[in-house]
């Protein structure tokens, strides 16, 4: 499985939505996520993608909305 | 020598502005007079911290320049090594001389007290903030002016809003073009203005006129309800005590923005109509915003990480209680070492638990729950409520009410 199809399927669990289909919606604004379910994402990230996310490189405006994360994964491999 | 206090009087002001006259000009005409920028930095220090407040002035640079060595040195090692207890070790140096002057504080210990001086709380963050990044490696090469700029910049050193150093550097940097910088001297005066009649008209109103009057008249009462002092004046002191607040405050924050963008610098807000919010996530959204965002990314996210990286828990809900725990105290304990302070951390931590147990109900049980403007009002009423008791307790008036 390739890591955008990764990142989609930790993003549906994390916020119990489909987000195939909102990929540039905004998940804070929206509610779908917090503060919580950003750690979460990192350590499932982390583990999933094999990458290091230092939490200093969470900026909330780099990291919400699904095409955004995919992009940022990207860069950090 | 003469001692003027930040934002206190028109003089200062007026000796604000006309100061920085030709560093705005050269901004407008795509310089930054670094030198200039220096020089104006450390007459207004001396201004602050001069006269009879010399005592402050002398911490001050102790301050500085412990904080300066302990990046510096945590630099050089992260370059070759990363251990976990050199960092902790440094994190709890840099907050070293701010718990000396809050347990001088809290304990009456004059002997500490002389390592005090005014934003000694704001700094710190600033300095936490930069040895967190430094372990993290996205601050990798800081340079000492670079350093002595972001910590000592006047117009948010005495009371926030705090920043993060890689934006503010970014904004050092990157000159705005002509128009940009048009628009943020623009922006710049309507804070100016409208932070005058926050803190100036409505602050003076509800804290200076009003304030003690009601405070005698809740004094007057403090028998009333099995000696609890619970009056009606008691309940006017929460609200008018909650608007003085707001209106001190986000004013005093007004004016530091605005003289931040007179010098190309886009200060973070630290209010967004906070007695709208509609719960009280929602209200540490929009509250005192700078450190509420401070807390969220350095002490809520970090502990959180770290108890779900070595899953000392695994219930998510259960990580986030202890993370919010933890995240209130630290806060309650960062405003001050006395019952009040500690009370209001806790008195958050657990409404903001109540609030995640309400909302994982709410979405479980009460799906048919509508949505309207009416469910709004009830909501930002329990939350307005529930904030403004909050800050009854912060203001400390119980302690003076039922133990003076």
């Amino acid at each position: 499985m390739n890591n955008e199809k990764k990142i989609l399927q930790i993003l549906n669990e994390l916020t119990g939505t489909d987000v195939s289909n909102k990929r540039d919606d905004n998940l804070f604004e929206t509610g779908l996520m917090d503060s919580m379910a950003s750690v979460q994402l990192v350590v499932d990230l982390e583990e999933a993608c094999h990458v290091t996310i230092p939490i200093s490189e969470f900026d909330r405006n780099e990291w919400d909305t699904a095409n955004k994360i995919i992009q940022k994964v990207a860069t950090l491999q | 020598m003469i001692n003027l206090q930040p934002y206190a009087s028109p003089t200062y002001f007026i000796l604000l502005i006309i100061t920085l006259l030709p560093a705005m000009i050269a901004l407008y005409y795509g310089r930054r007079l670094q030198i200039y920028e220096a020089v104006w930095t450390f007459g207004f220090l001396v201004l602050t911290f001069g006269g009879n407040k010399w005592h402050q002035g002398l911490a001050l640079i102790f301050y500085v320049i412990f904080q300066l060595l302990l990046i510096l040195l945590y630099q050089r090692y992260r370059k070759q090594h990363n251990s976990t207890v050199v960092f902790i070790t440094m994190v709890l140096l840099s907050i070293l001389p701010l718990v000396c002057v809050k347990l001088a504080a809290g304990l009456a210990l004059q002997k500490l007290s002389f390592l005090g001086f005014l934003g000694i709380s704001y700094l710190t963050f600033k300095t936490v903030q930069i040895i967190m990044e430094q372990r993290d490696g996205t601050i990798k090469a800081i340079r000492a002016r670079n350093f002595l700029r972001f910590l000592l910049f006047f117009p948010t050193v005495s009371s926030g809003p705090i920043d993060r150093f890689r934006r503010f550097q970014a904004d050092v940097v990157k000159l705005p073009d002509r128009d940009t910088y048009a628009r943020m001297l623009d922006k710049g005066t309507q804070f100016l203005f409208r932070g005058f009649v926050y803190k100036y008209m409505l602050g003076y109103l509800f804290g200076t006129l009003w304030l003690p009057k009601i405070a005698q008249l809740a004094m007057a009462h403090r028998q009333a309800f099995h000696g609890l002092g619970l009056s009606w004046s008691l309940l006017f002191y929460m609200y008018d005590y909650s608007m003085y607040l707001f209106f001190d405050f986000a004013g005093y924050s007004m004016f530091a923005i605005g003289i931040s963008y007179f010098l190309g610098i886009k200060t973070p807000q630290n209010f967004n109509a906070p007695f709208i919010s509609h719960n009280i996530k929602d209200f540490w959204n929009r509250w005192h915003m700078s450190l509420s965002f401070w807390f969220r990314d350095f002490i809520f996210m970090r502990v959180t990480f770290f108890i779900m990286k070595k899953r000392l828990m695994k219930n998510p809900v259960r990580i986030s209680q202890v993370a919010y725990l933890i995240n209130f105290l630290v806060m309650g304990f960062w405003h001050g070492l006395t019952w009040y302070y500690i009370v209001y951390g806790l008195f958050h931590a657990v409404a903001i638990i109540l609030n995640d147990v309400w909302l994982r109900f709410k979405k479980k049980h009460l799906k048919g729950l509508p949505h309207n403007s009416l469910t709004e009002g009830i909501a930002i009423f329990i939350t307005f409520n529930t904030v403004c008791l909050s800050f009854l307790i912060f203001s400390g008036f119980l302690n003076t009410l039922w133990f003076r």
